[in-house]
This record gives structure tokens, sequence and C-alpha cells, in this order.
């Protein structure tokens, strides 16, 4: 042991499957008191270091010290009876119960004729959701709070017994800022009580914010132990992605007196309760970005226009024509393209290959009297692999064997060889490594090059403003403000999303 | 960088080993199962492999086997339809009922209507109003037995004069040996192979069972999709009444009762999946075929014919296990 403040150390870690090293060779330690940031690009072997530290996967080499001695959990049940406790990006709670049910779900305390003591339940949740300064109750319905106040009862339920570490995985990849604000809190007040915090996260600012040191993972190597305070962005990605990456987000823009001629109008469209009496308009080659919070109607404004929703009111022109509203066949078939903000539920046929996936809003076109032209169709796919990178070992691989940002390049893919007119992203780089994170921000600005008007919503700040030419603020279902590129600064946009300025400066 | 997708994918599925395992099992298990049984069927029995008995067993199994492709589209669809047995008996009916009013022509294009009407209805509630396809065609099932019994008066139909009509040609008649009813069968196996295989309707059908919010979200008219899936099901349900009528060359309420357990069991055990997405025509065929010989073994082994829907349990519930196995890609829960 180095010091003895470190609760926990993973020595030499090495995992092996079958013909990959997934970890080589790789420390991990977390001191008391600390919040550790675990960093690395997708399939860098975070989510398996946690795995061999909860003991789903028992290391191949290397051991692991814990409270000064040698241990190797069972699984993550026996692992959080001895206080390392993991709370996934996916929570698991069961919305139709109460919080206190939740919290102590599968350990329900029992009164001496076996029944459920409630008020003993309802109490010691009480107690826990004080400690972690929570202001709901234990009686109130779990599928009723929000996704950040749902995460804490996933910590709550953590704290049940001693825990003297907790590992958060991606947990931030559900909240709007409010919310994550809400949760660093509550991270701080479990480092002041002496809890190791290990976090885990893509997006760097996160970090920079709320982490003490960091461990960085490449291609599973462990390639820089860093203090936070000592390093900056730079640095840490250019140890993940192993090389350095220009500042991709600096861009040209288009200005207020270069805009193409008009490519979509909406007119005063409006759904009930979730958006309200939208206007605007995209033209050839410019990137418009929507930025709002979750919940800000964005998602269903942009689904409403691609068609797979219908709308109450208001008009929806492309080049000047009136378009049906709701008929995502005609729209496709009108050369608009829509990469929605779920991959796995609405982007992809995840049974189905990577050439099935990438052709299906192609093969419209390319058929003779509804045969595929099958070479036709493979050529297509070679060249988008090509154009995008796509790595897969073959056409025929499901593409849910593929890693989220080929994922995502497949679908941008299926809507690119449509040649569309109108290209819609909804959070497009979510969930996704830094690199192809960058690709897919220079992709979109060599689309607009290419003439395509392009709607991207995203909540993170720094790209909105990296690739818009134009930003439209969205609060509540409404627009509330329209900034072009060189006037947008961060607390304008800031002000629109959150409606401080709500009504001020609509656009119309 | 080829070898870093490798690392990713491996990462992946930590159970990639067991995953291939039911895979296997999966993709090739069922043919070696159908060579085991017709090996040891042949051991027991003289005649079960002579050509004749093969045709046969082709003939009886190609009614069965013609409404199977159509549900074969219904489940790749994700969708079911229970009501193509009594729609058997509905379509036998009236074919043979209009035979002697209309016609055998004529006969035949109502009895294809009739299908394709049920079929229509079906999808219509199914595609368009959304509702539950086990719920709607469980019920249609019923509701197809009261109309054949309401029209029949729960009596025999036949048709009168058999010497003057080439309708029982289509069940009874041969094409250089080979039995017609096989021959169609045998038509309606390529034209659904390769519409499946080939054409965008295929491909369509497969991501709308296989998830139909990310069709919905890639512009494919899904709820047309469901629609037509219905309509050609009800039209080989009709085909098979046609072709049951004109081998009988009489028909009665009950003919095709439980037809849909041996359909359903045939797509299944050839590996289509029940949630939908995946599936295919060769792969029925191997199903319809296992279903025919072990039936028709069975009673040349002397066992009792019921003695096969025990047998034809254990096997549908094999073959669902191995379905649900390689989705979750471990063998036990």
């Amino acid at each position: 042991m180095k010091e003895n403040e470190c609760i926990l150390e993973m020595r030499n870690i090495t995992k092996t499957f079958p013909g990959v090293k997934a970890l080589d060779k790789v420390n991990f330690e977390v001191k008391k008191g600390e919040v550790h940031a675990l960093v690395g690009e997708n399939g860098a072997g975070k989510s398996t270091l946690m795995k061999v530290l909860s003991g789903i996967h028992s290391p191949s080499e290397g051991e692991i010290i814990y409270q000064g001695k040698k241990v190797e959990f069972a699984g993550p049940l026996d692992a959080k009876a001895k206080g390392v406790v993991l709370i996934h990006q996916e929570l698991s709670l069961v919305d139709e119960m109460t919080v206190a049910e939740n919290i102590f779900l599968g350990d329900l305390p029992r009164n001496k004729f076996g029944f459920i003591d409630w008020k003993g339940l309802n109490k010691r949740s009480k107690e826990l959701l004080e400690r972690l300064e929570c202001e709901f109750e234990p009686t109130e319905l779990v599928g009723r709070l929000s996704i950040a106040r749902q995460q804490m009862v996933e910590i709550a339920r953590g704290l049940t017994q001693d825990v003297n570490i907790v590992v958060f995985d991606e947990p931030t990849a559900s909240l709007t800022q409010e919310e994550e604000k809400v949760l660093f809190e509550n991270i701080n007040r479990l480092r002041e009580q002496g809890t190791a915090i290990v976090y885990i996260s893509h997006r760097l600012n996160e970090i920079f914010q709320i982490s003490d040191r960091i461990t960085v993972l490449r291609d599973g190597e462990m390639t820089g132990l860093l203090n936070t305070a000592e390093t900056n962005e730079c640095e840490l990605t250019s140890l993940m992605i192993g090389r350095d990456l220009e500042d991709h987000l600096d861009f040209e823009k288009r200005g207020r007196d270069e805009i193409g001629k008009e490519v979509l109008k909406v007119e005063g469209l409006s759904k009930d309760g979730l958006f309200n009496d939208i206007s605007f308009s995209i033209h050839e080659g410019e990137v418009l970005g929507l930025s709002g919070l979750v919940g800000a109607g964005r998602s269903e404004l942009a689904e409403t226009i691609f068609g797979v929703r219908k709308a109450d009111s208001g008009k929806i022109f492309l080049e000047g024509d009136e378009i049906k509203v709701g008929d995502a066949n005609k729209s496709v078939d009108l050369g608009i393209g829509f990469v929605p903000e779920n991959r796995k539920e609405q982007g992809l046929i995840l049974g189905r290959s990577v050439l099935d996936n990438l052709s299906l809003a192609k093969i419209r076109n390319l058929n003779r009297y509804g045969f595929i032209k099958g070479r036709e169709e493979k050529l297509i796919y070679q060249d988008y692999q090509d154009k995008l990178d796509i790595k897969t070992p073959s056409s025929k691989q499901q593409v849910k064997n593929l890693s989220g940002g080929n994922q995502q390049k497949v679908i941008m893919a299926k809507w690119l060889c449509i040649n569309p007119k109108l290209l819609i992203l909804d959070e497009p780089t979510v969930g996704i490594d830094v690199g192809t994170k960058a690709e897919i921000h220079k992709l979109i600005r060599k689309l607009a090059a290419a003439g395509i008007a392009v709607l991207v919503i995203s909540s993170e700040m720094p790209e909105v403003m990296g690739v818009s030419d134009r930003i439209l603020t969205m609060y509540h279902g409404e627009i509330t403000g329209e900034f072009y590129a060189e006037e947008a600064t961060e607390e304008k946009l800031i002000k629109g999303i959150t409606g401080i300025e709500a009504g001020a400066c609509k656009v119309g | 960088m080829g070898s870093s997708v490798k690392t990713e994918s491996n990462l992946k599925d930590s159970s990639s080993k067991k995953i291939n395992f039911a895979e296997i099992i999966k993709r090739h298990g069922i043919l070696f199962v159908f060579l085991l049984m017709i090996i040891g069927i042949s051991l027991r029995t003289d005649s079960f492999l002579t050509q004749n008995n093969m045709l046969l067993v082709l003939r009886q199994v190609s009614v069965k086997g013609i409404i199977a492709c159509g549900m074969t589209y219904m489940l790749i669809g994700g969708e079911f339809d229970l009501s193509v047995g009594s729609l058997v008996s509905l379509t036998a009916v009236l074919v043979i009922d209009f035979h002697d009013i209309l016609g055998p022509f004529a006969a035949i294009i109502i009895a294809i209507l009739a299908g394709i009407s049920v079929g229509a209805f079906n999808g219509f509630l199914v595609g368009f109003l959304k509702l539950n396809s086990l719920i709607v065609t469980f019920g249609m099932l019923f509701v197809i037995q009261a109309l054949t019994l309401l029209y029949t008066g729960g009596q025999y139909v036949s048709v009168s004069n058999q010497g003057a009509t080439w309708f029982s040609i289509i069940g009874r008649g041969f094409i250089f040996g080979i039995p017609i009813p096989v021959i169609i069968f045998g038509i309606i196996l390529i034209i659904f192979g390769v519409v499946l295989s080939k054409t965008v309707y295929g491909r369509y059908l497969y991501s709308v069972g296989g998830n139909p919010i990310a069709s919905k979200f890639s512009g494919i008219p899904k709820t047309y999709i469901t629609f037509s899936t219905f309509i050609i099901t009800g039209l080989t349900a009709a085909i098979g009444g046609i072709i049951l009528g004109s081998r009988l060359m009489s028909a009665q309420n009950y003919l095709g009762q439980g037809y849909e357990f041996d359909i359903i069991t045939a797509v299944v055990l050839g590996g289509t999946s029940l949630f939908g997405g995946s599936g295919s025509i060769p792969k029925t065929l191997i199903g319809v075929l296992i279903l025919g010989f072990l039936s028709n073994g069975f009673i040349m082994m002397g066992f009792p014919y019921y003695v096969q829907w025990v047998v034809q349990w254990a096997i549908l519930i094999g073959a669902v296990w191995m379905d649900v196995a390689s989705k979750r890609g471990k063998i036990l829960a």
C-alpha cells in the first residue's frame, strides 16, 4: 500500500477475452473523500474495469486491494454488501412503487407478523433522503419523479448499508443542467462525508467541475493519472485519443448576409402541451442550431417536422411547397432525413445487418419493379463506409454489435445516401466518444458546405455554438431567441433556454 | 484500426461464447434434428424412405406449407394470425358450394376474395386501429367458424357431378408424376422466398418486425406493411382451402380446425422468431417438412395419430426456447 488513505487499489489488472486484451496492466486507486474520474473513449475499458471491480468479470491477472485486504467480489450484490455501490446509467427502479419501497427493495423491513413495516420503512427512507438533502417524500411514486430525483433514489438505495465507494457510470447522460447541479451537490456532500467516488463520464467539462483526480484509459491501457487542478482539456483529450485534437469546433461560419435560398419554412406550428406557435426557416447550406433543455419540446418539434408526429395547427413548407404534416414516408421522398435522439430505439433495426440499416431509406429509389438493385446497393454501402469511416468487420455484421459512434455513423449514412435537402439531427453526439464526436461535427459542416440545410438539436452548449451558423433557443415549447454565430454567447443562450427572457425576443 | 473494432465488439458481449453456442444450435440444429428424425424413422419402417411415401408426405404438407409461407411473413412482420384454420374451412365450403352454382372458375375467385377480405378486415383492425393481433385473430377464429356454420347449417357440402368438372385436378392431379398441390406449394415457396429476400417489400417487412419505431423513423409505411401481411396470409389460407376442397370434392365446417397450431409450429420450428424481424422461407420449408415426416412416420410406426400432438408440442417448446435463449444470449434464464 502506497498510502493509508487509499481505500481501493486495483493493481496491474489485465483482462483478456478470447482473442482480445480488454485491459492491460491497469492500475487504479481511489482515496477516501475524493472524486476520481475515469475517462476514456468508448471501448477504452472503463466499463470492463468496473465490471472487474464488482466481480462480474474476474481479472486474468492482477489484484484488488480493498481496505487493506485482497478481495474478490462475487458480484454487484456482494460488492454492495461490502460497501462498494455501482450506480448505472440505466436506472433499475420500479416506477409503480414508492420511493421508500424502491430504496429497500429486496430487503423491506418487516414487523413481527411478517408484513411490511411501513412506518419503519418510511422513517428509515426519510432519514436517508435527508442525508442526501432530497426534497421529496418517501411515499411518492418513483415514476412521478424527475430523472435526477430518481437517480437520488438509486443513490439512497446504495446508502442503506455503510458505503465506502460509490461508482457513477455516465450519470448525467439523461439529466438537464439543473438536475446535473443537484447531482453534483450530492456528490460533493458524499465526498465531504468521506465516501470515495468513482466518476465515469464522456463530458470533459463535468470532469473538471467535479473531480479531484483523473485516470485516463485508452485501448485497455492506462495512459495517465492526473491531478485535475494541474491539467486541462487539451492534455486530457490527447491522452484519451492518443493524438492532439485540434480545436475542431472552430469552424468558419456564415454570417447574416451570406444566407442561401430558403429550404424549410415552418409557420405557426403548434401541438397542445408540447410546443406552441413555432415559426422559423432554414436555408441552403446553413446549420441551424436548436438549443433547449430536455422537455422544452425540441425533439417533439423535430419529429413533427419529419412527420412521425402530427400537429394541431401550422404549416410546413419545403422549398416553397407546402407539405403534409405527419407523413414521414412522404418526407423521405421529398428529401428530409432525420437522425433521432435515441439510436437504439428510434434509429436502428438492431437485429439486421449494417447494410440493411444503411440502405433502409435509399432502397425506395434503388429498385426495379420492387427488386432491390443489389450491386448498386453494395456500391453505395462501400462509398459511405469509406466516406464516414464506419468500422465494421463486414456489411453483414448485425448493427447491434457496432460501437455507439459507428452506429451513429450508419444512421447518418442512411440519410446522406438519399441526398437530402434537409437533415435534422437530434442530439447527434450523445454517448459518443470524443474522436467520433469531432468527426461528426466536421461532417455536419461539410454537409452544409455541400448545400444541405441542417437542423442540429443539442443540449451541449459548446456543440451548438461550435457547429451552428444561427441558433434558436427554445424554452417550454416556445422559441425564445435567435442568434447569429458571431453574436451568440453562452450567457445569452442560457438565458434563452431557461426562459429568463421568455417572450422578450420572439422570432416570427 | 481493424483490431480495435474487434476489441469493441468483443467487449460488448462478455458472454459471446454462449451466444455463439445458442446461435449455432439455432442456425443448424434444426437440420440436424430433421436428418436424425428421417434416419430414425427409416430404420424402423421399410416403406418410409420410398419415393411414393415421400410424394405422399409432400402432398400432405402442401396445404399447410402454403399457409406457412403467409404465416412466415406474418411472424417476421411481428404479428400473429390465429384465424387461418377456420378461414381454410370457410373458403373450402365456399368453393365447393359455389362450384355447382357458378362453375369452378367463379367459385375459385369467390373463395380467394373471401380469404383476402377476412385478411383485410384483420389487417385493418391490427394495422390501422393498432389492436393486438392475437386478440383480433383469436376472436376471428370463432367468428369465421360461426359464419361457416351459419352458411352450411352444419351440413356437408359437396360437388354433385364429380365426373363433369376439371376442378378436382387442383387437388388430385399430377404433372410429370408430381402432385399438383406440391407444384403449387413449390411455386409459392419460390415467389415468397424471392420477394422476402430480394425486394424492398421484404426489407421493409424485416424492419417493421425488427423495430417498428425505428421503421417509422425511417419513413417506412408501417401501417400498410402490417395490413398487407394479413391480406397475404388470408390469400394463402384461401389457396389452401381451394386445394383441400378440390382434393375432397366436398367440405365441412371443421375442415381446417387446428391448422393454426401446426402452421405456427412449423414456422417457429424453422427458426422464424416469435418476436418478429427474423426468419426465412427456406427455414419454414424445413419446419413444414419436419412436421410432415413426423406425423407420417408416427403413423407408419403404428402410433396413434394423437401422440404426435404431444411430440409436436414438445418440439414447439424446444424451438421457442431456442429463440428466447438466443435473444437473451444464454440457454438458461
